[in-house]
This record gives C-alpha cells, structure tokens and sequence, in this order.
C-alpha cells in the first residue's frame, strides 16, 4: 500500500540527499530527520500490522512512547523508527505481525 | 567517570539545571534520548536555520542550547535511560549498549506527553496528535497536506498558526467544548501572565485572519479511512452532524507528565484533579520523596517552557545546597527571582486548565474505541471487565491486558482509569497511579545480561 | 452496613476462588471478601506452571497430590470452559529443567528418584547430558550440562486462569466482594462475625481463610498459627514473537500470545521491588540457555512474592477451637487448582468421600 504521502515540504526545506531502502523501495530522506519522518514523507500508508489483530499502523507520537512506529531496521526488528536517524543505505522492512527470533548469534 | 549530578531529560528544565549546577561547580552529566538538546518545544533548535514561519519563541531556545557549552557539562545524546537503581546509578542505552552514570543526585526532566485522544477510529493511519506533526514541523522540514485540527487547548492554535505561516493552513479547526466562561474567574490571577495571554489572543487573530472554518463545541469524534486513503471525520455541534474529509486528522487535548521513571523508581505521586493526571509529589524546590533525587519541568506537573525553565535553575540551586557548594543565603537569594518568574509563568495556568478541561467522552470513549493501542483492547471490554469485578488498574490489566505492550499504558492509562472510574462511580484520583516497573524502555536480554553482576562505572 | 453469608471467603485470589468454586458447585452460597486492586497477589505475578518434576521429593503426601492434580487438569480445564469463555491455554506436553551447573544437575537427579519412589514409580522423566540434549533441542547453549524432562508437565496462561476462575465463580453465583480487606474475624453466635476495613460486617456460618500472606494476621484470630512468610520471585517478559519456542522449561517459557517469561529466582523478603542484579542474572540465564534469545526486548520486569509455609508445602486446617473456620494456603496454587476446586471442597464439607489431608495439618510445624 503506497498511499500519497499526508504531508508536503515547508518552504526553504533542505533537499532529500539521503537514500534509504523501503522493502525493496527507495525512500529519500533528509539529514537531521528521524526514519519515521522519511516514512511519512514517502507514504500515507500503514507501517506495520499489529500483532493482535492484523491492523495497519503508522507513526504517531514521533516522541517515543506510543511504539506504533515500529519497523525492522537493517536487520533489527521492532526499532522505534520515530527515535533513529535517517542514514544513507539503511534498510527497513514494514513489519506484518510479530517479530521473528533471530538467527542463532 | 561518574559525575556529581546527573539530568535525565535536555529540554528547558534539564538545560537550565545543567548550566547552573555546572557554574556552581557541579559536574553534570545531561542525558537525552534524542540526537540534539532542545525538549520538545525546542526540539531540534541547534540544527535549524531559517525555519522562521515556527515563531520567535522557539528560537529563543537556541541560547538554552548554547548554555551546554561548559567544560563542567558532559551531555550525552541518544541515551535512553531505562533504570534508575538507587545503588548502581542512572542506567541508560545507546547503541545496543548499556551503560551506568553513577551519581550523588539525580535530576529529572523528562517533559510531558501528549494526552492520548481516544475515540473510534483514533489508530487509522492518517491520524496523529498534533504535537506529533508539530515535530515534523521542526524536526523534518514537513508540514501536514489538508489537515483538520481537532481537540482543544493553547498548543493547537500554536500548530494552526505555525501551520498557517509555512504557507499550509489546516482545512477546518473543530474544538471541542471549552470552558471559557467557567474559568473567567480564575483570569485576575492570569492578568500576570497578560503577555502569554495576548500571545494566545493573537494566535486565535490569526486563525480567524486566515478564514479557517472554525466548528465549537464539537463532540461524537469519529474517523474512518476513505477508498482513496483520505480520513473522513464526522463530528457533531449540537444537534448537527458533520462530514468532513481531510488528508490528516491531527487531535490534541492537552499535555501529561510523562512519569514511567519517577513511577518506576517508587517515588510518592499524587493525583492533580485540574490537570486530570498524576505526577510525582515535589517540595517547592522540585525535591521528590527521595532526599537525592529531583524532578523539574513538565514532568512533575505541566506548566510549560517558561515554568520548566525556572524550575529546572531552582532545583540546581538545592543540589547546590544540598552538595555543601551553596549555603542556604545564597541559594534563597538567587532563587527569588526565579520564583517570580515561575509565579509569572504559571499564572495563566489555572485559567488554562479550567478552560481545557477535558472532555469526559475522551476519558470514557464509545465502546468500539481501541483504547489501548498495543494489546488492541476495546472500550467496551473495559466497560465489562469493571463490572464484574476489575474494579483496579492492576485487576484490569491481568484480566484484559491492558498496558502490557510495549508502551506499557502510556497510550490507555489514562482511559483505562476513566472507563473505571465511570463503570464504579469513583473518582479518578482513587485509581492510580498505575505500577510502573522496569525498563521504562525496552531492552534485549544481552544488553541486561551484559551489565553484569557487579556496580560498575562507566562515562 | 452487613452482609449475611453461607460461607464466607477471605482473599479472591487462586486459591480463594478455586475453593469458593468447589463449594458453589456443593450447593453452597459463597460470598468472596477480596482487598484491594493494589494487594500483593502472587495470582497476579506467578509463572503459570503446571508442574510436577520435583515436586515431592522429600514428603511424599505432596508427592502424590501434586499427581493427582498434575492429572486432574485437563478435566478442571474443561469444566471452567463449559462456565466461561476463556481460553486458558493449558498445554501439557512436557518440561525440562535445565543445569548449568553439573553438581545441582546431579542432585536434582536423585531428587527425582526419590520422587518416583514416593510415587510407586508412576513418574516418568528423563536425564538428560548435554549431547543428548543438543541433540533434541539444536538451539541449546553450550553452558548447560544436562536436564530433566518430564512429559507430565505443561503449563497454563496464569492470569487468564485467575480471570476465568472470578469468572466462573460469578457464573456460579459466588458474590465477589472487591476492597473488602477484612480486619477482624471472630467467632460469634453459631457463626463468625468478619469486619472489613469500609466499615461492613458480615456474618457467615463458616469462614475459609485464603488470604495469601494475608492470613499471616488474621489466622491468629481464629485459632491457627498460620507460619507462612513472603519469599520474593523476579520475572520478565519480552516483546511478542511470532517464531513457537520448541520447548517448555521451569526458568523459560513462550506465552500463548507469544512473549517469553523468564524466571524461577528466590529471595527471602517481602519487599516486592525488582533488582538490577536479579534481572542481570534472568537475562543471562536465558541466553545462555537458548542463545537465540539474545536480541529479545524486555517489556517489563517485575517481582511478586510467594506464600511460603515453613516446608514449602500447603496448609489446610480445621480450627480446632472454632467448627466451621478453615485455613488454606499453598505454594504452587495454580499446579493444585483443579484439587482446590473439588477435592478440598468435598473435605471442607466434611463429605465422607473427601481425601484424608491430615498430612497438611499445620501441627506438623509444632512437632518438628
Ligand atoms: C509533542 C509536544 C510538543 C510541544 N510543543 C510545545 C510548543 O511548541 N510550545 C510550548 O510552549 N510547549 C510545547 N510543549 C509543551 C512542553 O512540554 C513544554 O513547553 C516544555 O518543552 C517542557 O520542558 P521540559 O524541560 O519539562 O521537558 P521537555 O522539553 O519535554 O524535555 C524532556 C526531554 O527528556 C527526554 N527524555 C524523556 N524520557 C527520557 C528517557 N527515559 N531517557 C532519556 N531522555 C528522556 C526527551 O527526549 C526530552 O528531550 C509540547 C509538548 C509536547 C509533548
Ligand atoms: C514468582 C512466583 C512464581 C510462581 N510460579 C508458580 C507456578 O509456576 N506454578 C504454580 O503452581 N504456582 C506458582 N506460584 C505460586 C502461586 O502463584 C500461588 O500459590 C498462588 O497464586 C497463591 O494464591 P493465593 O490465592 O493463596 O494468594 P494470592 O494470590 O496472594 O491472593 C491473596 C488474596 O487475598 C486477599 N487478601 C489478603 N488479605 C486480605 C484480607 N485481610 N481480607 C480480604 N482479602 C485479603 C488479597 O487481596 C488477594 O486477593 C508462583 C508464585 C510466585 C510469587
């Protein structure tokens, strides 16, 4: 699900130089921005399904405590997306259901 | 290394404390979860340049920032603190690491949340608390597509202004009932806080100057998601029903101590009937329960940037005292004037609180609401369980599981207490505050392990 | 203002419920006083086993109880399913205990012989080196040596069974009382005279004392001794995962809804706060256990405290003195629930079918 995105740039906004991989998909972001922010600027569609019920969730309280921002983020899964910078060449998975255990370290 | 004082939370309070207890000759160690010092209404201040469309008082944040630079200051960013041990110290994470900030006292600044705004619909993607978009307003560069404002109180007519001047006005404001009226006699306290109330004043100007359709006394929120992925909001005033459609649901109704670590740590709490929430019981210079440890800002009872400010120099003064390096002549007569300005800052509160009092359909939403968000439990299952007998927070969580997810009831406490408090005819302030227990934060298995049996230190 | 009752109840948890649940299914009108939301209640913070390994080892009486129960589960599961509709995701397909240090490992061992002894050898278990073991559980961290297993044991979801049971009593006419702390019992008239701490007095024909660590200050009041004392257990759970862990252990285990609880400590006080160095030592237990674990969140720790007898084993005692009050407590209430819920029902009625339980007879304290 990729719907339009819900917000747009302000004026004078710095150019999206950062180049992040959504399940496949290029996302661009803009340095000093969170991932859940680079979410939300690439689609106004859910970032995960609850574990409960299935539903689709996207981020926020962009602060850290509501955890509805959690995605899968170069491996890691169930990181808060609001509280991690965007990096060049981060790769983040939606999350469809609880997580998985991880291979054997 | 461990420091003399170590501040939880680098908003106004925690910067303000940082500085003078560092010129009092305190080390200090500030941490913060987020990258950049600044809280939430400065959020990323350092790091902005020409966002002027967010007002002069945020930028007035930049010198709170610049005040960090002192050789008595170590601030560390991105650490989350998920345990604060009365023998080990102040236990915080970064990068999948543990560490242990050992120190003498303990200050807390760790800010307000927003009120969670229950009411059917309120998980649906294209729903977010205003203060949420307002982050990505400063943080992000982004402001909201055709947004509706929804709720009540001083934060959203900021938002709608912000929002106005960065050339992205919302749609329609709905404001839910207000209570104008019933606080005016609380308004000759506030005539000391005239200047906050004349800004406030020439917030609404604005809005009114843009031609933003303005629905009052709204009631019956509820949301639901277009076939084009939009939010149709339907809403009533009165006996008229509204449909409107937007791109964004933004809501607010106010601010909440964030509390989970003063909780967590077993200090003594009390319930603020005008605030409608709990927060941790303080002497007048932000002491807790606890002789070392000190709560300062929103987090120990909103009051906003100005009041957080104050209180966080305050409280550096008594652990000055309390650290032999101030006596008590020099910490009253340095904090005189901080009280006036905290006695200015919070003067227009009572008005406020009255005027914003919250809605009693967001306490106790329609059944189908999701009221807590984590564990997908529904209003009307909470109206159940409390009549056969989860008559408590702690019954309610056992028996429906309320507050066990990863937010552990930051989103549903304060619903959960009112769809108790309606379901047995007590009062809220009976009902609370609900356990809190460690981590504040989740932490894996090896970064606990990893900690190891004995105290340790390290920076 | 009073409240007339047939027999009455003092404390709502497990153990509490389970008999007022057995007596309601006797014809009895029950009536449940329960304190407050905020009480200690180790209903609320158990770990939800079943459990039979080790059980026994040294007494012989519980030895057999313990079996019995064991046995009696899927039945007692059955009965609460037919009153409610609550799943109690009671799973009885085996348990290990795993050792990381091979003397304790030993010593269990021959712990479970004298069990099976105790039992006429109806226990069946299995000891396991660390070959053996890896070969079964592939995941297995180097640093356990040898485990147990025991294919009777299984496990329930504890605070679903708490639930059902408040539930079930409702559904059986039981009235259940919250915030009713009860201050004074005493015998008055043919019956007792109970006063809780709103100021409300009630009066029952008989009184069954299932107070938890409760009972340590109101079983003088009727006669017992009541000897039991707090002994504090830490927990943890973690964040939901979707992957089924391919075992159940006594320190270890998945919850239906997909969270992995991690516990089994002991310390001997009634402060019910969480440590640092306990959790420190949960988390690295685990991952040394199932090393896959590592990366697992932590949602929430927390401590509860157990109602421990001076031997471990439970309590349940006429009052001598005063016909028609009884003492019951245990450890391990939600592994004899299903006893508690018949069996002690029947001996409370004093039915001549009821099981002989002088083996739990509080004297045993003053002889030794
Ligand atoms: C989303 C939001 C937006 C707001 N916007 C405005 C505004 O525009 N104007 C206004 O006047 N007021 C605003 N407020 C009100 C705000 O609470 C106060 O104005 C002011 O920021 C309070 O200052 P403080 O120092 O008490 O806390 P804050 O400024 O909230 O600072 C608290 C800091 O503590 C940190 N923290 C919290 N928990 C932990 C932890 N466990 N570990 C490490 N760090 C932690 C946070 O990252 C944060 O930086 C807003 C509040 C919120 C929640
Ligand atoms: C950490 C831990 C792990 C455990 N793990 C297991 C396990 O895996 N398997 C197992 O079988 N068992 C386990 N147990 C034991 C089991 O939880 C207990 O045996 C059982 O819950 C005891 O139930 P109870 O009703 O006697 O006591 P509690 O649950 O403590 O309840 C006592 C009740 O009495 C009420 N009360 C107290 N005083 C008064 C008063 N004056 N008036 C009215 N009411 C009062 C309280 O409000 C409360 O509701 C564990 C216990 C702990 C602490």
């Amino acid at each position: 699900m990729n719907a339009a995105s819900r917000f747009r740039d302000a004026p004078g906004a710095a150019p999206r130089s950062l180049r992040l991989m959504l399940d496949g998909v290029p996302v661009l972001a803009r340095p000093g921005e969170s991932v859940a922010a680079a979410l939300l600027a690439h689609s106004g569609g859910a970032t995960r399904q609850t574990p409960v019920t299935g539903a689709g969730r996207a981020p926020y309280c962009m602060m850290g405590v509501c955890f509805d921002c959690l995605v899968t983020i170069d491996g890691h899964p169930n990181v808060q997306a609001c509280m991690v910078s965007a990096r060049e060449g981060m790769v983040i998975q939606r999350q469809i259901g609880a997580r998985r255990l991880g291979d054997q370290p | 290394m461990s420091a003399d004082l170590v501040i939880i939370g680098a908003g106004p309070a925690g910067m303000a404390a940082a500085r003078v207890a560092a010129e009092g000759g305190l080390s200090v160690t500030l941490l913060d979860e987020q990258e950049r010092a600044g809280g939430q209404i400065y959020r990323n201040v350092g790091a902005v340049a020409g966002r002027g469309w967010l007002g002069a008082d945020y930028a007035r944040g930049g010198a709170l920032v610049q005040g960090l630079d002192h050789p008595g200051i170590t601030h560390q960013p991105r650490a989350t603190v998920w345990r604060i041990d009365a023998r080990r110290g102040v236990i915080w994470l970064r990068d999948g690491q543990s560490h242990v900030s050992p120190a003498a006292h303990v200050l807390i600044a760790t800010g307000a949340q927003e009120r969670p705004v229950p009411f059917p619909g309120w998980t649906l993607p294209g729903l977010m608390p205003a203060g949420a978009a307002q982050i990505l307003m400063k943080q992000s560069g982004m402001v909201p597509d055709e947004a509706i404002l929804a709720g009540a109180g001083p934060l959203l007519y900021l938002v709608a202004a912000q929002m106005i001047a960065a050339g992205a006005p919302p749609v329609a404001l709905v404001e839910t009932p207000t209570a104008i009226t019933h606080a005016l006699p609380k308004l000759p306290r506030a005539l000391f806080g005239l200047p906050t109330l004349i800004k406030g004043l020439g917030l609404i100007a604005r809005i009114r100057a843009a031609g933003i359709p303005w629905y009052r006394g709204a009631a019956d929120f509820r949301a639901e998601t277009t076939e084009d992925g939009r939010i149709r909001f339907d809403f009533t005033t009165g006996k008229q029903s509204h449909s409107l459609t937007c791109g964004l649901l933004l809501t607010h109704l106010g601010v909440i101590p964030q509390s989970h670590l003063t909780r967590s740590m077993g200090l003594a709490h009390e319930y603020d009937a005008e605030q409608g929430a709990w927060r941790p019981t303080l002497d007048p210079w932000g002491q807790s329960s606890e002789p070392h440890v000190f709560v300062a800002g929103d987090g120990g009872g909103i009051g906003g940037a100005e009041a957080a400010r104050a209180k966080g120099a305050l409280a550096a003064l008594a652990i000055l005292h309390q650290a032999g390096k101030l006596d008590a002549a020099g910490r009253d007569r340095r904090a005189a004037p901080l009280r006036r300005a905290l006695s200015r800052a919070l003067s227009l509160r009572p008005f406020l609180d009255a005027a914003y009092s919250v809605p009693s359909a967001f306490l106790a939403p329609p059944d189908e609401t999701i009221v807590c968000r984590c564990e997908e439990v529904t209003a009307g299952s909470i109206r159940k369980a409390a009549c056969t007998g989860a008559e408590g927070l702690r019954l309610m969580r056992t028996s429906l599981r309320t507050g066990m997810g990863p937010c552990q009831g930051r989103m549903c406490e304060t619903t959960v207490i009112g769809l108790i408090a309606e379901a047995t005819d007590r009062p809220a302030s009976t009902l609370g505050p609900g356990r809190i227990r460690t981590p504040v934060k989740p932490v894996t298995l090896a970064e606990i392990a990893a900690l190891g049996p004995q105290p340790e230190e390290t920076t | 203002m009073s409240a007339q009752a047939g027999t009455a109840i003092i404390g709502g948890g497990i153990v509490g419920l389970c008999v007022a649940l057995g007596l309601a299914a006797r014809g009895h009108e029950v009536l449940v006083l329960d304190g407050r939301d905020g009480d200690m209640r180790a209903s609320q913070g158990n770990f939800g086993l079943v459990w039979l390994q080790g059980k026994g080892a040294g007494y012989a009486p519980y030895a057999r109880w313990s079996f019995q129960a064991v046995q009696a589960w899927p039945d007692f599961a059955k009965r609460l399913s037919g009153l409610v509709d609550v799943d109690l995701a009671l799973c009885q397909q085996g348990g290990y205990e795993f050792f990381t240090d091979a003397a304790e490992y030993e010593a269990f061992g021959h712990d479970l012989h004298r069990q099976a002894n105790a039992l006429d050898d109806r226990l069946s278990f299995e000891l396991l080196n660390h070959a053996d073991l890896a070969a079964r559980l592939p995941g297995i961290g180097q640093r356990v040596v040898g485990a147990s297993f025991c294919p009777l044991d299984g496990h329930v979801n504890p605070l679903r069974l708490h639930f059902a049971l408040r539930q079930a009593c409702l559904a059986s006419g039981v009235r259940i009382t919250c915030g009713a702390s009860v201050v004074s019992v005493r015998p008055a008239g043919a019956g007792f005279a109970l006063l809780d701490e709103t100021g409300r007095q009630t009066r029952a024909s008989r009184v069954v004392l299932c107070a938890g660590l409760g009972a340590a200050h109101l079983g003088p009041q009727l006669g017992f001794r009541a000897p039991i004392r707090a002994q504090r257990g830490e927990l943890m759970i973690t964040e939901r995962v979707a992957d089924r862990l391919p075992f159940l252990s006594s320190t270890i285990r998945q919850v239906d809804e997909g969270g992995f609880q991690i516990g089994g400590t002991k310390a001997e006080t009634d402060c019910d706060t969480e440590t640092t160095t306990t959790m420190v030592g949960l988390a690295q237990h685990a991952v040394a256990v199932w090393p896959r674990l590592a990366d697992l969140r932590v949602l929430r720790s927390w401590a509860a405290l157990r109602v421990m007898t001076p031997d471990g084993y439970p309590i349940y005692q006429r009052s001598a003195d005063h016909p028609g009050a009884f003492l019951v407590t245990c450890h391990s209430g939600v592994t004899l629930a299903p006893l508690h819920a018949t069996r002690l029902a029947e001996w409370i009625d004093g039915d001549p079918a009821a099981p002989d339980l002088e083996a739990f007879d509080e004297r045993r304290f003053a002889l030794s």
